[in-house]
């Protein structure tokens, strides 16, 4: 009863019966050791990782590729997103564009990306830079379109130039959706960068997971798996949290 | 009557301005890809000209291949739709209407759904091997996420009065969710269901690039391998086309009030 009160408590309760489940039946047997692990044998392979298999700097080479590519998406989509929606021709012309790349399956271009900047960082980077580009300036289009009403007509009734309408006006409504697009950007990048990794069986984390596959250290694999579903949520949080801390509106 | 005339024709214009500016970026776009192609800034082949991909377009269409791998993609894609889908609507149920069950689980399922599936693939290839199996059930992981965070939003916003409703005429869990929930679900299901197409029809068809001698993305890959960019472009463009169809058909379901 007392879990039922306590949902979070039940979440947790939950996570621990299956581990403790799972834990149970590889050591008797009834579940075949060479494709299952015991969740304490996991835990304790991910001190190894980090011992054996440079999980640190692995895990420094996937951040670094994230925030390359996020940092760029920023710095190129913020400008674009007002070009957008600045420009009505500028915004014809590549809005449609930027909205259709953001519905469809782009990371299936990863082929023609390899075959234009080879198997390496380039391609990394690369993909995610475009992945959060679109998130971005998208987002930036949307908010300096959704300013109030009154607000524009405050700026018309001050007479502000076009410079002061942007900066005092539009900019400032914007910043909230800015921010949701860089925390978008952040996560898109991530999730590229550790794909493509894994795809191309190279660099960092998503390298290092596609390479105890091949070399079949399952409990080590189990590990690395684990880690970056521990990574994916901890960013998504943490970048949830920086989000709501720079933009309390 | 005489105003609707009025302002309609404006209107007419300004789209007839959006589609003819739309047909000169897509001629600009076309100049400059061939400009790239024939500048030899890139290694040969790497960009194509258009002439070279609309060949490649041309003999994959009359080649039985494409059709063959077509067929398993589709129904692999359609296959773990169901699954992944299906899956993710009745935690949406569930959660959006039990409340304890929903605050208990829909942390995890929010922050888990960012994470790239794609590396769970050496897990599933560990459970179901190389075949059809593992690459339906990544596409299912892949949509269940998207479905569920839909439909647990979706419930949240049914109309009070709706449940109440149900409620007096007495009617089961069962009779609740197909008739109260579903239909006044249809919106944030149909936004669903395309969201979970297309991380399902891309957890396919890694699947098909990472373990897997046919399928689409088998296709893609193979044409990377023997450096036969024009027509990965092609196959590729194709893909995008059907991906874009397929959501327009999908778009269709949704409520038009």
């Amino acid at each position: 009863m007392r879990l039922l009160r306590s949902p979070a408590l039940l979440g947790l309760a939950t996570i621990a019966a299956v581990a403790g489940l799972m834990e149970l039946l590889v050591a008797w047997g009834a579940l075949p050791s060479y494709i299952f692990v015991r969740p304490s044998a996991v835990l304790l392979s991910i001190v190894g990782l980090f011992r054996d298999e440079e999980l640190g700097w692995r895990l420094l080479q996937t951040l670094g590729a994230t925030m390359a590519a996020a940092g760029l998406a920023a710095v190129s989509g913020v400008p674009i997103g007002w070009m957008i929606h600045r420009y009505r021709l500028f915004g014809e012309i590549f809005g449609n564009w930027l909205a259709a790349l953001a519905a469809a399956p782009f990371i299936l271009l990863y082929p023609l990306f390899l075959a234009v900047f080879g198997r390496g960082e380039p391609t990394i980077i690369a993909m995610a830079y475009v992945a959060a580009l679109v998130a971005i300036s998208l987002k930036t289009r949307e908010g300096l379109a959704s300013v109030p009403t009154v607000l524009r007509a405050v700026g018309a009734g001050f007479r502000l130039t076009q410079m002061q309408f942007f900066w005092k006006i539009e900019f400032r409504s914007a910043v909230p959706a800015i921010f949701s697009g860089i925390h978008l950007a952040l996560v898109f990048a991530l999730v590229n960068v550790v794909g493509i990794e894994f795809l191309i069986d190279y660099g960092g984390m998503g390298g290092l997971i596609a390479d105890l596959a091949d070399r079949y250290e399952v409990p080590s694999m189990y590990a690395a798996i684990l880690f970056v579903v521990l990574v994916s949520v901890l960013f998504f949080w943490a970048t949830e949290r920086l989000e709501r801390w720079l933009n309390p509106m | 009557m005489a105003q609707s005339h009025v302002s309609s024709a404006p209107a007419r214009r300004s789209v007839r301005a959006q589609r003819l500016t739309a047909l000169v970026a897509f001629i600009a776009y076309w100049v400059v890809w061939e400009l790239m192609a024939r500048a030899g800034i890139f290694y040969e082949g790497v960009v194509p000209s258009s002439v070279a991909i609309l060949r490649a377009l041309y003999h994959i269409l009359l080649d039985a291949a494409l059709y063959r791998n077509f067929a398993v993609t589709a129904f692999e894609v359609l296959v773990a739709m169901a699954i992944g889908g299906g899956a993710g609507i009745a935690f949406g149920l569930l959660g959006g209407a039990v409340r304890v069950i929903g605050r208990a689980y829909e942390p995890y399922v929010y922050y888990l759904a960012p994470t790239p599936k794609i590396v769970f693939l050496p897990i599933v290839f560990l459970l179901f091997g190389v075949g059809v199996a593992t690459k339906i059930v990544l596409g299912a992981i892949s949509a269940f996420f998207p479905m569920a965070i839909a439909t647990l939003a979706g419930v949240r916003t049914v109309k009070p009065v709706l449940l109440r409703v149900g409620h007096s005429f007495n009617l089961t869990p069962w009779q609740m969710a197909l008739k109260i929930y579903l239909p006044a679900l249809r919106a944030p299901v149909v936004t669903g269901l395309k969201l979970a197409f297309g991380f399902a029809l891309i957890g396919v068809m890694l699947a098909e690039i990472k373990l897997s001698n046919i399928g689409l993305g088998f296709m893609a890959i193979e044409f990377y391998n023997h450096f036969q960019i024009a027509e990965l472009y092609a196959l590729l463009m194709l893909i995008f086309m059907v991906a874009a169809g397929v959501n327009a058909l999908i778009d269709r379901l949704m409520p038009r009030d």
